[in-house]
This record gives C-alpha cells, structure tokens and sequence, in this order.
C-alpha cells in the first residue's frame, strides 16, 4: 500500500461529492482524507483526496473517477514536487504552571495560540501531515482536551496550474497504460 | 423566438425535438403534468405498460433491436424505483437508455414526502449519469444532454429526475440548447501508434484469436470486423454479448466462449498466443479464473472505455476509441504489413483448432421420454429463420438460445448478460418489436423468469404487438437446479416451481388475449412453431413441456479455470497436443 494525493477538479454542481465518495466506497477504498473548496475559476470544484492504495487499483479508481460526467480533471500529485498542507486546532491542557511550556512549543513550531482560557490553550497549527504528527506528539505529555483536523490540500510546485494541463488523462489513456 | 410553455410541455418538445418516437411507462401523481401534454403528442407514441420494470426492458429491448435510445417513464417513489432493475442492467450491458421520472415539488423534496424517493441517489453508481431538474427552464437542456449522453461514447442509461413543480410552472423552449458537458470528452478515435503496433503483434503471432464483445454491436462495426477476420484469416468468437455481431455460418466462427461457450471458443481463447479484445470485459464468465486464462497470450484491448483497459486483465497493448474506427484503421494497419510482406501464419493453429471442434461440437441428448428443450430452441431458431429477434431471460432457456439458434446478424440476439435479470425477455421483446415491427421476435423464456414479468402480454395484445413467446416450462429454476445437482448433492433446496400444475400458462395467454398453444412431444414441436408463426394479430405463447433434467454443456464451473471444462457431467475434452 501507498499513499496517493489525488487532486480532483470538479463541476460546482450539487451531488458530486457524493458521487466521488461513493465511487470510492463501491470499489473497495477507503479515503484517508478529503478536502473540497471553491478554486480560481468560479464553477470549479477542487478536491484533494488522499488514499492508500497499490498503483494498479489507484490507476482503475483515477479511471472511474474520470467517467463521471462531473469530473473535470484529476492530477495525481507527487510528495515531492507538490507542497502539502493540513490545518489543526488543538485544545490542550495549560493551567498557571504548565502554560509557559506549552507557548514554548507552540513558538518551537510556528503554531499559533487562538484562544486562552484558565485550564487550557486552544492552539492552531498548520503544516504537512508529519509536522502536525511531530507537534502532537510533544504536546501530548500535557494533556489534549480536543483536536480537529482538516483533510489535506496540496498543490504543484512551480509556476504550471494544474487547468494549464492541456488533456485530462483519460484523453491519454492509451498511451499512459502503455 | 422561444414560445411560453409549461415545463411539460417543454418536456414533450424536447423528447420530440431528440426524435423520440415510442415510450414506455405508467403515470402517476407527480409526473401526471407530463403526461397531460404527452397526450397531444403527434410524434410520440406511449406504451402505458403494467409495472415499470417492463417499460425499462422494454426500453432496453427497443434500444437493442434498433441502436436507438429507448425512453421509459414513471412517475415518483415506487414508480422510479421500479425502473431500477432496469436501469442497471442497461448499465451493465451499455444500453443507451432515457428514463424521465417525476419527482416530489421541489419543496417537499427531503422531506419524506408522499412518494418520495432520492432516485437520483439512488440511481448514481447505476447510471451513466442522473439529473435532478427543480428549475423548468433547464429542462431542454437536461433531456438534450441525456440523449447525448446515452448515445455516445460508452452508451449506458441516463436518468432524468424532474420535480412536479417544474413541470407545472411557465418556461420558454428553445431548441437545440446548449450542450454544456465539460468532464465529457469519450476518445472515438484510436491513437496510430497503438493500432501499428497491433498490427505488427497480429501478423507475427501463430494462435491469434479474434475475441469479440458486445461492443461490436453498440458501434455497429459487424461489417468491419467481417472484413478484419476474412483478410486476416484469424478465429472469432463472440462472447453471449455478441453473439450475432459475426455470423454462426462463417467457417472462421467458432462459436461462444465462457461457462457455456464452446470447446473450440474456451480452447481458443486457452491457447492463443494474442488476444485481439473487441468491445470485450473480461468478464469473470469468460475468464473463468481469471490467473488461469489465456496464460500465454500478449492481450490487445479495444474499447471505447478506457476504464475497461487494464481493469481485469493487463493489456499489452491498450487502444481507447470507437471501434467502428478502430477496425478498419486496424485493418489498413495489417494491409500495410502484408504489403511490406508480413503475413501471419496460422495453419498451425488452424489445425489444432479445427481438431477441437470436429471432436466437440455443441450437442445434447434427446430425451428418452419426453422433450429436450434443446432440440426446440434449435427448431425455433431454423424454422423462425433470418428475420427474426430472439430475447431471452435468464438461466438453462438463455443458455440453449444462444447455443443452439444461429445468429448471422447483429441485434438479432437480445438478452441480459451483465446483470443477469430474471424476467427481462417479454418485455424486452416488446420493446424490440415496437422497434422493427417487421421483423418476427421471439421471447425465449423459462417458466420462472416468465412468471416475473408476463403481465406485459397485456400491454402487448391491447397496443398490438404481436410478439412470440417460447416458453421452456420444465417446472423448474433450471439453472438453479442444474448446479443444485452437480455442487450440492441433488438436494433441490427451493427450486422446484411447480409450473406443469400452476398456472395453466395456455390459460394464462388467453386470459391475456393472446394465442396459447402447447406442445409436449417431439411430433409437435414443428407444427406448433409453424402454427405460431402463422399467428400474427395477437401475440402467441407456446408452453413447451420439456423434461427437466437435462443441463447445459459444456460447463466451466464458477471459480474454475477454463482448463477444466466438462463437456459433460466428469468428463472433460481431451485438449490435444500443446505445441
């Protein structure tokens, strides 16, 4: 198994999100994290989906994914040429004598503190999945109160969008599988 | 200049504006606006059937007789989820389809309203691709888009949701509207490089097969893959999805494939050392088990899919288009060759293939009492002859029909082969006669899937559609009960449907108005079908009384490799030397 970020452009019409999920779920996939959002063209969806698949099955879901009507274009983002963030909000346990710690780490991280209450900081984090996991683990002595995470959004390095792509792959299917 | 209209009526002009001629449905409370302008229609003709799932394979039947789209209707809740069945076996057979449901007001919808139903929900993985039209206005371009969606490409079935209050307010119609499908671009033509490279692979192997799908006939290419087989001199054969789409007459046919096919098709297919896939899934009925099929053969696969390439079995050599212009670039592809002098030999192969079918041809027992129900579907097929459409349910009858009728034209064959719907043959047959009036069609049934689906020779004897039924009563869930014999002991858990008491099915037809003969002995069986063939002003049903006994061979059994197919019960053919 792998992890694949897929990024997924979409028609802004209602009932795709549930057909790309439920796409996944028919095939047999589980979706490690899904985040969706308006993009610079208005009408156009954007999802980024993380899964854990072997290359052949991601080939057979990225295909599926391209038969619904709705999808406009998926690119498979590579770790390393694509910057990758996720966003955290963490509630963790900071009385009169433990808070000064905590801002400690927070400011180790370049975290932030967003709310201050007599038993704890609410602290909110953004980074790539490893820095949050890093960050959660020096945190975790103190005590964590709460945690939400937001699924992954990445992005391709350089100066290419990913509408500038001319074709979708499955205009060139027959050459990919080739 | 756009007239003010209602959105029903913008409805009506928009199935006519897409050349809709006949649909099949039942109306209801929510699709009732739609069905008050449909009576004006000059150019439409409704078939109200008696339960939605006979207006969706109706539907299909007149999609697969014709290479139109076939339209069916019904109204909210009940009445769309009745079309499900339906709908995902014209998914699974890629049946380009419409079906228009009525949905709740727009107001009411998530709120459990009366009839409700998320038919679009529940539609999607069935689906090409569904609308939920709320706004009376979009209602042009819905239908537009859904025709185009289910006639191109991959055709499949569309499903048009529209909510009463939008059939109810005032809209304009204009036509043609716009066609805004951007995620939607299906690849007709194939890439040059992948059809030169076919063409080499073909001219150098020696065990070539042609392995043919229903594909074929979807892109209408029988003529050009006629061409292909003859200049190349390479073995066809026709999955139950294509049969038709090369004719059974041709000395280069050897016949079906799969659990059933033939020794010479399944042995082909085993031995070959190149795969040409047409239109074909490699679907699990082909393959058997799929790590033990076709070991040795480099696999070419065309599709208009290109999620089919690669999906069950890894494609050397993968070419995405339509195949009506995949088989002939292919075929000039191969005429370059042979004119820079490569020609493939295949006498070999030829010859260990011709061995295989002289040993096993296709064959059956006569009954010692009784009647085979082979040998009237074989009589069927040669006394209806070359004008007619044959549909089938599913099971031991659909199994025989495709074994035993020769088929030499496509579409002339109709069953449901993905989904594998019980019931499906009646009304599909309906729905094919609607299509090509002229032609004779025939219902080959069994008893079990006729008793799903038989109250549609109702709507058949009143709308004057004279189909044929053939019904292959040997009481029993045959197919069922064939594997109850060989995989659990002969115990006949459920399966015995008593059919030979209850009902009288030549009652049954005249209670329905139509002519119902039977026929119980092998000295009827060809006066009988003659009788019905002179009956054509309402429909016929024939009760054949056949022995229930007799299994469909050959057989690979589920999960087995296709090397382990039994031409009869423990006995397997001998392959022949592997050279």
């Amino acid at each position: 198994m792998t992890r694949h970020t897929l990024s997924v452009l979409v028609e802004n019409k209602p009932g795709v999100l549930a057909r790309v999920s439920s796409l996944f779920s028919r095939r047999g996939f589980n979706i490690e994290s899904l985040a969706v959002g308006p993009t610079e063209v208005s009408d156009v969806s954007r999802m980024t989906i993380v899964v854990n698949v072997e290359s052949l099955p991601l080939e057979q879901v990225t295909k599926q994914l391209n038969k619904l009507i709705n999808v406009l274009k998926i690119v498979e983002l590579d770790q390393g040429a694509a910057v990758a963030r996720e966003i955290m909000l963490v509630k963790v346990r900071a009385d009169i004598d433990s808070r000064s710690k905590v801002i400690e780490v927070v400011q180790l991280f370049k975290a932030k503190v967003v709310d201050v209450a007599p038993e704890a900081l609410t602290i909110e984090i953004t980074g790539n999945p490893e820095k949050l996991a890093d960050f959660l683990k020096v945190m975790e002595p103190f005590g964590i109160k709460e945690l939400v995470k937001s699924g992954m959004v990445a992005v391709g390095r350089g100066s290419r969008s990913i509408s500038d792509r001319s074709t979708r792959p499955a205009d060139k299917a027959g050459e990919r599988t080739a | 200049m756009s007239e003010q209209v209602t959105g029903a009526q913008s409805l009506v002009l928009s199935l006519e504006a897409a050349g809709v001629t006949d649909v099949f449905g039942i109306p209801g409370g929510a699709i009732l606006p739609l069905y008050d302008p449909l009576m004006d229609s000059k150019q439409i003709r409704h078939i109200l059937v008696r339960h939605e799932q006979g207006a969706g394979h109706a539907a299909e039947g007149y999609a697969a007789a014709s290479g139109r789209v076939g339209v069916c209707m019904a109204t909210s809740g009940p009445g769309a989820t009745n079309l499900v069945t339906p709908i995902a076996d014209a998914h699974m057979d890629s049946i380009p389809m419409v079906a228009v449901t009525g949905q709740v007001a727009s107001a009411s919808i998530g709120t459990d309203a009366f009839q409700e139903a998320d038919i679009r929900g529940i539609t999607m993985p069935i689906t090409k691709h569904n609308f939920l039209v709320t706004n009376p206005d979009e209602i042009p371009q819905a239908i537009a888009e859904a025709f185009h969606l289910a006639s191109t490409g991959r055709p499949g079935p569309v499903l048009v949701d529209v909510s009463k209050d939008a059939l109810q307010a005032m809209t304009s119609f204009d036509w043609p509207p716009t066609i805004n499908l951007p995620g939607y671009h299906p690849v007709t033509r194939p890439h040059a490089k992948q059809v030169r490279e076919a063409a080499r692979l073909i001219v150098e192997a020696r065990q070539p097969v042609l392995y043919v799908g229903g594909g074929v006939v979807r892109a209408n290419a029988s003529p050009a893959l006629l061409r292909l087989a003859e200049l190349t001199g390479i073995p066809v054969v026709t999955t139950l999805m294509a049969r038709g789409a090369f004719p059974d007459s041709h000395g280069l046919h050897l016949g079906m494939p799969g659990m059933h096919g033939t020794v010479a098709a399944v042995g082909a297919l085993q031995k070959s050392d190149l795969l040409i896939t047409l239109g074909a899934r490699f679907d699990d009925r082909v393959t058997g088990k799929l790590s033990s099929f076709a070991p040795n053969a480099t696999v070419i696969h065309a599709d208009i899919d290109p999620a089919e390439i690669g999906k069950n079995r890894f494609a050397d050599v993968p070419i995405v288009g339509d195949l009506l212009e995949i088989i002939p670039e292919l075929t000039a592809a191969i005429e370059a060759e042979h004119a820079a002098g490569h020609q493939g030999d295949y006498e070999g192969w030829w010859s260990q293939l011709g061995h295989m079918r002289e040993v096993y041809p296709l064959g059956y027992d006569h009954a010692e009492d009784g009647l085979s129900p082979q040998y009237v579907i074989e009589r069927l097929g040669i006394i209806s002859g070359e004008n007619s459409v044959f549909t089938a349910g599913v099971g031991q009858h659909q199994m025989w029909a495709a074994q035993f009728i020769k088929y030499n034209q496509p579409r002339t064959w109709i069953n449901s082969g993905g989904l594998g719907t019980m019931g499906f043959a009646v009304p599909a047959a309906m729905g094919a006669k609607v299509a090509v009036p002229d032609k004779t069609v025939w219902a080959v049934d069994g008893d079990g899937c006729f008793q799903m689906t038989n109250q549609e020779l109702v709507t058949c004897t009143i709308n004057e559609i004279p189909i044929k039924v053939a019904l292959i009563n040997n009481s029993s869930l045959g197919m069922v009960r064939q594997w109850q014999t060989l995989f659990y002991n002969e115990r006949y858990s459920n399966t015995d449907l008593h059919s030979h008491r209850i009902p009288d099915f030549v009652k049954l037809a005249d209670a329905y108005g139509c002519h119902g003969l039977r026929c119980e002995s092998v000295e009827e069986v060809d006066a009988t079908i003659e009788k019905a063939m002179s009956l054509n002003d309402a429909p016929v049903v024939i009760d054949f009384v056949v022995h229930k006994d007799a299994m469909v061979w050959p057989m690979v059994a589920a999960g087995t490799s296709n090397d382990e197919i039994m031409v009869a019960r423990s006995m397997a053919p001998e392959w022949g030397s592997d050279d």
